[in-house]
């Protein structure tokens, strides 16, 4: 990699095939292989299983997975700039605890959600100026972040609390039609929104471009007069931001808070933003390519939800798996590029 | 005295001597030992006793810090030792015989040797980040715990078994006894041998050490299977102390604790130098920390927090630049300080 090879990006506003550290067509390929990991597993689930083949099992990957679209989408930002958040689950679990308990209270759900994204945002914002400030590795900082959501949620209660508040039971039934016979919940146009939203700060503004910029090469990043530090510290916030918003939807798909629940679930996250093409190592990646990673995910779920035979468990052995399999084929496509 | 201060141990020392204090305050016989059935009893046993699977598994973890890795899937490693090793003998024939005990020790360390060549392969020759190698590990390996349990919890009742948590040998815990066996083995190997100064060349420079003939690839394997190991025995602690494999909740969280013990007792988390020592004291710290939690009457859950918010803090502390911050402050009026912070640089 010559290092104006990471420079290019910055100067051009749509990238050329050859700027990125993945050379020639291997710079679409993960994202693209991915793609067609999702169809042709699609394509034998409607082989196996008849009623596999329909637009609402589709859109129910859709449904069941808004809230790791959400999550994805922060983690993209994060493991673009080289770092990583661990902490996500443990701040989805607490966002659903506090929401769970507040609203147990008789509070407003507006203020609620309110004081949810603030909480998220602020519990992210403050793990990144810890990153910054003091130098600490991103993943140790995150695992303490992690720690304290977690054990912040059990000091609220150990208990489930089960959510009865109109607001979000009424999120929870609602149906938005589509033509022929499907619908979607409302927490997909929500998360299909945000989706967008991130697609064009990472690709359209001086911030995106920052962020791929960090990822490529930090320090030359920094040599020309990027706002390294203060993006840095954003895309911690705006992990910590998406994972509140997670926990409402999240809220809004069970109706309870639980101190256990979402464990694991950054590794779901992680999994969907590496399998969607993203390099863990920084710079190169897609947020529609994070989208896709969810997809796979939810339709292995869903092929062991049909399955029957086989238990839960292995949904999170298969998504270990492939976790390892598009980590190897990263380093595959890194050596021969490199 | 202020040559006595700068030890590197003497932070953690101190700590953990005034947590022992406080916990003496409000509980007058908390030091107290004494003698009942020919075993020896007590609260400063039982933190030892009840802090046995931390120490193993945060030696394992000094030894992979020290590399410049960390190894978060330990407490999968001990949910699948015990899951495996409750299964085996949950099965047998003849679930109360020694031999079966034998066959399901051999068994769980058996599955942490694999879990750790696994480990220490993905690091070591393909290159992945350790963070990323072992979180695989860390969540898909409950799933494999559960598989094995088959969602349930799994009890056993052997006697020989039993005695690996829960037993006595020369009125002490026998899971002490294993504790300090490891640490002596450990300490001997890395420092009666040239492994630790191999291991924290490999820390300090990965690239520098292999282009200076070492093989920093099997090193580096070395310490993941140590890491594995450890956590497998550890499991076998925790299951055969409550004669029970719980795939869902055996070592949760465990690998905070290691991690903490390792930061406390003063191994940077940079790689590179490591103190076994300390790891033991940071992890004598950390049961006590529990302990203080119990008798200060405080949910147990909470000390999550606890432990969360003093790893931040360490961390801090052992970060250079907030060193720097607190030695500029300190240092303005006395130059002194400042010839102390180039010592610390040029360490």
């Amino acid at each position: 990699m010559s290092p104006l090879s990471t420079l290019t990006p910055l100067t051009l506003k749509k990238p050329s095939p050859a700027s990125s550290r993945l050379r020639g067509g291997a710079r679409y390929a993960p994202t693209l292989a991915t793609v067609g990991l999702f169809l042709a597993m699609f394509a034998v689930g409607a082989g196996m299983y008849p009623s596999f083949l329909s637009g609402q099992v589709f859109l129910n990957l859709f449904i069941d997975n808004t809230f790791l679209i959400v999550l994805a989408v922060g983690m993209t930002f994060v493991i673009l700039t080289g770092g990583i958040d661990l902490s996500v689950g443990a701040v989805v679990a607490l966002s659903m605890m506090v929401s769970a308990t507040l609203l147990q209270q008789g509070w407003n759900a507006g203020a609620v959600i309110v004081l949810v994204l603030l909480i998220g945002g602020g519990l992210g914002l403050l793990m990144g100026l810890i990153i910054q400030y003091f130098d600490i590795q991103p993943f140790i900082v995150t695992l303490a972040g992690m720690f304290l959501a977690r054990g912040l949620c059990y000091v609220i209660s150990l208990d489930s609390i089960p959510v009865t508040e109109g607001f979000f039971t009424g999120m929870a039934q609602a149906q938005i039609p589509l033509p022929g016979d499907l619908f979607v919940s409302p927490g997909v146009l929500l998360a299909l929104g945000i989706v967008a939203i991130a697609f064009f700060v990472l690709h359209h503004t001086r911030f995106g471009r920052t962020v791929y910029a960090i990822g490529g090469n930090e320090h030359s990043a920094m040599l020309m007069g990027l706002p390294v530090k203060s993006t840095k510290i954003l895309v911690y916030a705006l992990s910590g931001l998406c994972s509140a918003v997670a926990g409402i939807l999240f809220s809004f798909y069970s109706l309870s808070g639980y101190s256990l629940a979402a464990q694991g679930m950054e590794l779901d996250a992680i999994a969907a933003v590496v399998i969607g093409g993203t390099l863990l190592t920084g710079g190169t990646g897609y947020v529609l390519g994070s989208v896709v990673g969810v997809l796979v995910l939810g339709i292995v779920q869903t092929f062991i939800a049909y399955d029957g035979t086989l238990s839960s468990w292995w949904t999170k052995i298969v998504i270990g798996g492939l976790l390892l399999v598009f980590i190897l084929l990263q380093r595959l496509f890194a050596r021969k590029a490199g | 005295m202020k040559s006595l201060l700068k030890h590197r141990l003497a932070w953690p020392v101190i700590a953990l001597a005034a947590l022992l204090l406080l916990n003496q305050v409000f509980r007058p016989d908390f030091l107290g030992l004494r003698m009942q059935d020919g075993h020896l009893y007590g609260s400063l046993i039982d933190i030892m006793r009840n802090g046995a699977p931390t120490i193993l598994i945060a030696l394992g973890m000094t030894l992979v810090i020290a590399t410049r890795g960390i190894d978060l899937s330990v407490g999968a490693v001990v949910a699948i030792a015990g899951a495996a090793s409750c299964a085996y003998i949950a099965a047998s024939p003849d679930p109360g015989s020694p031999v079966t005990a034998a066959t399901a020790v051999l068994i769980a360390v058996v599955a942490g040797l694999v879990l750790g060549v696994w480990n220490g392969f993905l690091v070591s020759t393909i290159g992945v980040q350790p963070i990323i190698a072992t979180l695989v590990l860390m969540t898909a390996g409950r799933g494999v715990a559960q598989l094995i349990t088959g969602g349930q919890i799994i009890s056993v009742s052997n006697d020989h078994y039993k005695s690996i948590g829960a037993g006595y040998l020369f009125t002490l815990p026998i899971s002490i006894l294993i504790t300090a066996a490891v640490f002596a083995l450990a300490a001997v190997l890395t420092r009666r041998t040239a492994l630790g100064t191999l291991i924290e060349a490999v820390g300090i420079n990965p690239v520098a050490s292999r282009l200076a003939g070492l093989r920093a690839r099997n090193i580096i394997w070395i310490v993941y299977v140590f890491s594995a190991i450890c956590a497998a025995i550890a499991g076998l602690m925790i299951s055969s102390n409550v004669t029970a494999a719980d795939a869902n909740n055996a070592g949760l969280y465990i690998e905070m604790d290691a991690i903490l013990a390792v930061v406390i007792g003063g191994t940077s988390l940079a790689g590179g130098r490591y103190t076994l020592v300390g790891t033991v004291v940071g992890a004598f710290i950390i049961q006590t920390l529990t302990t203080t939690v119990y008798t200060l009457g405080i949910p147990p859950e909470v000390t999550l927090v606890f432990k969360a918010l003093v790893v931040i803090t360490v961390c801090l502390l052992q970060a250079p630049k907030a060193r720097n911050l607190l030695n500029r402050l300190k240092a303005a009026p006395k130059p002194a300080a400042k010839e102390a912070a180039k010592e610390k640089v040029a360490i």
